[in-house]
């Protein structure tokens, strides 16, 4: 048994996903399986076989950066930085599933995501921003 | 302080013939699913090291089935996937809004309600819709299928009627609900990510004013999940007033054992479950 965090971080040098708690309360350790958001504190590396897995530093494509990312330094979304792959990750998945949230869908989008910094009202904010530069779906 | 997880083996199983086979095989054996609370043990070091039977990839226990009588979740079932199912969200209303108010967008997206049901958590926030909804586990195990009521399922603190080798493969929820009323509550210290001080689910049929049967369960206030038969007595056959609340209010408070812990205290934990009963009995008020 291993975690796929510590496959990330230790064997394969993706130190961008972070460990905070480490039992699926905080979403430092987010990333996308398979398109959908999990804890990788609390996946077994097992689970991850076969799967296509999306980290932080798979986010912005060659020189230029998502979106999501782009609207967060807009906005002010990240503080002291830990949370922010985390929350950027869920944003992503959010704005897959919905991509005209309410700000009730971006509360509900990030609740598994904590900023110790408590910077919420500017991650929210940085949300909305990011929905104005999404593509329109067809 | 973190436990060296090679001490747990994760043995992978494709089928539930599979899974069986290993678990009959060594009876020390547990089931694994979406980890989302195993994990979480391992980790800390508060299971013992040995093996566990990884379910994820058993297609069989995933599916949600719809025949004209039920409507049945394999125990692989997401919070996810209960929250997508159009069959739940209009039949069984509670279990979406349980979902939806458990954990974090990833922890609906691994957790399983077999994983739930099999966790023991009398804090949990799907088993009182259970109980209201009439559910029914299926267990299976090498050496047949059993069917017990969810009601009586849970036996103790953390003790349930599963013998070794047996696995939760079904949760039946009996259709021919039409005209019920649901009422579904959870209190915590915050909108998301709170565990339960009390977790209320509730269901009546009311006709011509009076309220034909009914069903109350909570959680976090008692060793395991209660269904509250004695609450559900004082209101079964009467309208709806004033007096049948105060009974009923009563009657609560005899069946449930709410204690004092790190979540929250026995005297306010009563204290809301019977205002939440109220308002429940004030919604299917004619």
């Amino acid at each position: 048994m291993a975690r796929l965090l510590d496959a990330l971080r230790l064997q394969i040098g993706l130190t961008g996903t972070k460990e905070g708690c480490g039992e699926g309360e905080c979403g430092a350790c987010s990333v996308l399986l398979n398109g959908e958001l999990v804890n990788s504190c609390l996946t077994p590396l097992a689970h991850a076989d076969g799967t296509d897995i999306v980290t932080i530093e798979g986010v912005a494509s060659d020189e230029q950066l998502h979106v999501v990312q782009q609207a967060f330094i807009q906005c002010g979304g990240a503080q002291c930085g830990i949370c922010t792959p985390g929350m950027v990750l869920a944003a992503m998945s959010l704005l897959a599933r919905t991509p005209q949230p309410t700000e009730a869908d971006i509360r509900a989008g990030l609740a598994g995501n904590l900023c110790r910094c408590t910077g919420y009202m500017r991650i929210f904010e940085s949300v909305l921003e990011a929905c104005r530069h999404l593509p329109p779906k067809l | 302080m973190r436990t060296p997880l090679h001490r747990y083996e994760l043995t992978a199983c494709d089928s539930l013939q599979d899974a069986l086979a290993a678990l009959a095989a060594d009876p020390s054996a547990r089931p694994f699913a979406g980890g989302t609370d195993l994990m979480v043990l391992m980790d800390a070091g508060h299971l013992p090291p040995g093996r566990y039977i990884d379910l994820w990839k058993v297609r069989e226990l995933r599916d949600i089935d719809v025949t004209a009588e039920a409507v049945t979740l394999g125990a692989l079932t997401t919070y996810t996937e209960v929250l997508k199912a159009e069959i739940l969200r209009r039949e069984f209303p509670m279990l979406g809004i349980a979902a939806a108010e458990t954990g974090g967008i990833a922890t609906q997206n691994r957790g399983t309600i077999g994983g739930n049901i099999a966790n023991a958590s009398p804090a949990a926030d799907t088993p009182p819709a259970l109980v209201a909804y009439d559910a029914e586990l299926e267990l299976v195990s090498s050496r047949g299928v059993r069917r017990v009521a969810y009601e009586k399922f849970h036996t103790g603190y953390k003790k349930m009627d599963l013998a070794p080798g047996e696995l939760i493969a079904r949760v039946r929820l009996p259709r021919g609900r039409k005209g019920w009323r649901d009422y579904y509550r959870k209190v915590g210290t915050r909108k998301a990510q709170a565990i339960s001080k009390v977790c209320f689910a509730a269901a009546a049929d009311v006709a011509d004013g009076r309220v034909r049967d009914l069903r109350v369960a909570l959680g976090s206030v008692a060793p395991t999940v209660v269904r509250c038969t004695a609450t559900e007595t004082t209101v079964r056959g009467h309208a709806v007033d004033d007096a049948v609340v105060v009974k009923a209010q009563r009657a609560l408070a005899s069946e449930i054992e709410p204690i004092d812990d790190i979540r929250s205290t026995a005297a306010y934990r009563l204290r809301v479950a019977q205002n939440v009963l109220r308002e429940f009995l004030t919604r299917i008020r004619a």
